[in-house]
């Protein structure tokens, strides 16, 4: 994954997710705040995920974005910072980003069942 | 008389700080004082100038950690107390002493493709560019690029990313895709693509804060990936 | 040595701001996801889980959560604006905006809580 050409999708992927999650993001925080009005409890949380499949759509959206957007962020930050670059850095900047989404839907699972 | 207490790279990558106590003067600037090392100091010292007027920028070093053109530095203004540290321009290695070696700015230069590409002979008739026009605003914005490396050494990028092709390099290659006449603008395009090019720029802006000749790297950098994401999405570019 | 002009204006401080937010968050990520997670085991499990966090450590923490979000959403819509948009020479005041912004969520989320 080293051709300038894939280095370009990588970086238009990557302000592609940020559009979206600028959105999500916005939506998430917006939502903290008021879940946290007068107490967090689970009870809220799950009545808001259980209400309506939109919940649970909106959050696995939220998280493949967010892997998505992280790993190839954290790509740059190996590569800059720690001078970690090439084909072992790849497997496993794209490994983190899969164990990110799997966690994340598996949490998204966790709310909307 | 007061005295400067200037400390100064000797060596190469290998080397230390010398320390010299120069006089201090009115209006003097960090090129009188390399100067005088030289001449009633130290004469081994190494260092570069040519116009000594701001024009050159051959006098460009690292002064106080920060790089700049020796000529056009006053040292009032920079040795607060007293004190002047100098060093050869970063990211780039040593020659000896204050100089540094430009080569591998050069050669990042031509892999950006930074020469323009004619598409006319002597034969046609001249090439009509509107001054006014957008497109030459926007090259002639960023064409006075002297290639003195304030902006390369200054680079953070540069530092981390050894392939990045640098502020410079894609300024001028900016320059060109915005230059009507210019006939490599897809071969350039492809050559700033990528982590080595305009890509790897997170707009740090340390180019644009401290060019000399107040261009802005960054706003050329912006432009070409705006370039880049339109190819991309398979817009086609106008003219 | 002092710094210097080089790494000392406001569109580097708004960089590592970027930077360290982005780091921030993706190491945060996995704890979050796991964290909802237990809701697999039952809404008491999540519940636990949430009155954990009523510990005053954790609710600054959260707090400070909150605002490495705000502040890289706010940096990363400025870093949208300056590649994507029509360039303006105004970008110290992008990152100002950008800075308020971040305050902003902070502080409305420190009210809420």
């Amino acid at each position: 994954m080293t051709t300038a050409r894939a280095e370009l999708v990588l970086w238009a992927a990557q302000r592609v997710t940020a559009v979206f999650l600028a959105g999500f993001v916005l939506v998430h925080l917006v939502t903290i705040v008021y879940a946290v009005r007068g107490g967090l409890t689970a009870a809220a949380i799950l009545a808001r995920t259980h209400a309506s499949i939109a919940w649970p759509a909106f959050y696995a959206l939220f998280v493949l974005a967010a892997a998505v957007h992280g790993a190839i962020g954290l790509r740059t930050i190996a590569a800059e910072w720690l001078g970690w670059r090439g084909r072992g850095a790849d497997l496993s900047i794209a490994a983190i980003g899969l164990a990110l989404a799997v966690l994340g839907l598996r949490a998204v699972a966790a709310v909307a069942a | 008389m007061e005295h400067l207490k200037v400390d100064v790279w000797r060596g190469g990558a290998e080397g230390a700080y010398q320390s010299f106590e120069v006089p201090r003067r009115a209006s003097q600037t960090v090129l009188d004082v390399v100067t005088h090392i030289q001449r009633f100091l130290d004469p081994t010292l190494a260092y570069r100038f040519a116009c000594r007027v701001g024009m050159c920028g051959s006098c460009a070093m690292t002064v106080n950690g920060t790089p700049r053109w020796t000529c056009r530095t006053h040292v009032d203004k920079v040795a607060r107390d007293g004190t002047l540290r100098l060093a050869p321009l970063a990211n780039m290695p040593i020659v000896r002493d204050l100089v540094a070696d430009m080569r591998e700015f050069f050669d990042k230069w031509a892999r950006a493709r930074g020469q323009f590409t004619p598409t006319r002979t002597r034969a046609d008739d001249f090439a009509k560019v509107d001054p006014r026009s957008a497109a030459r605003q926007e090259a002639d914005l960023a064409i006075e690029c002297i290639g003195c490396g304030v902006c390369y050494a200054a680079c953070d990028i540069v530092k981390w990313n050894p392939a990045y092709l640098g502020p410079a390099a894609l300024n001028r290659a900016w320059t060109l895709q915005t230059d009507v006449r210019d006939g490599a603008r897809a071969e350039r395009r492809r050559a700033v693509e990528g982590d080595a090019g305009c890509h790897a720029c997170h707009s740090l802006m340390s180019c644009t804060e401290l060019c000399p000749k107040a261009l802005s790297p960054t706003r050329s950098i912006a432009g070409l990936k705006r370039q880049s994401l339109r190819s991309l999405l398979g817009v086609k570019e106008k003219a | 040595m002092t710094i210097g002009r080089t790494r000392n204006h406001p569109a580097y401080w708004a960089f590592l701001v970027h930077r360290i937010s982005g780091i921030a968050l993706a190491l945060f990520l996995p704890a979050h996801f796991l964290a909802l997670g237990t809701a697999l085991e039952g809404e008491a499990r999540l519940e636990g889980f949430l009155r954990w966090t009523e510990q005053p450590w954790v609710i600054a923490a959260e707090w400070g959560l909150v605002c490495l979000l705000a502040a890289h959403l706010a940096g990363g819509l400025r870093l949208l604006a300056l590649e994507f948009l029509p360039w303006r020479e105004w970008q110290k005041a992008l990152a100002a905006v950008a800075a308020g912004f971040a305050l902003l969520a902070g502080l409305v989320f420190a009210l809420a809580r």
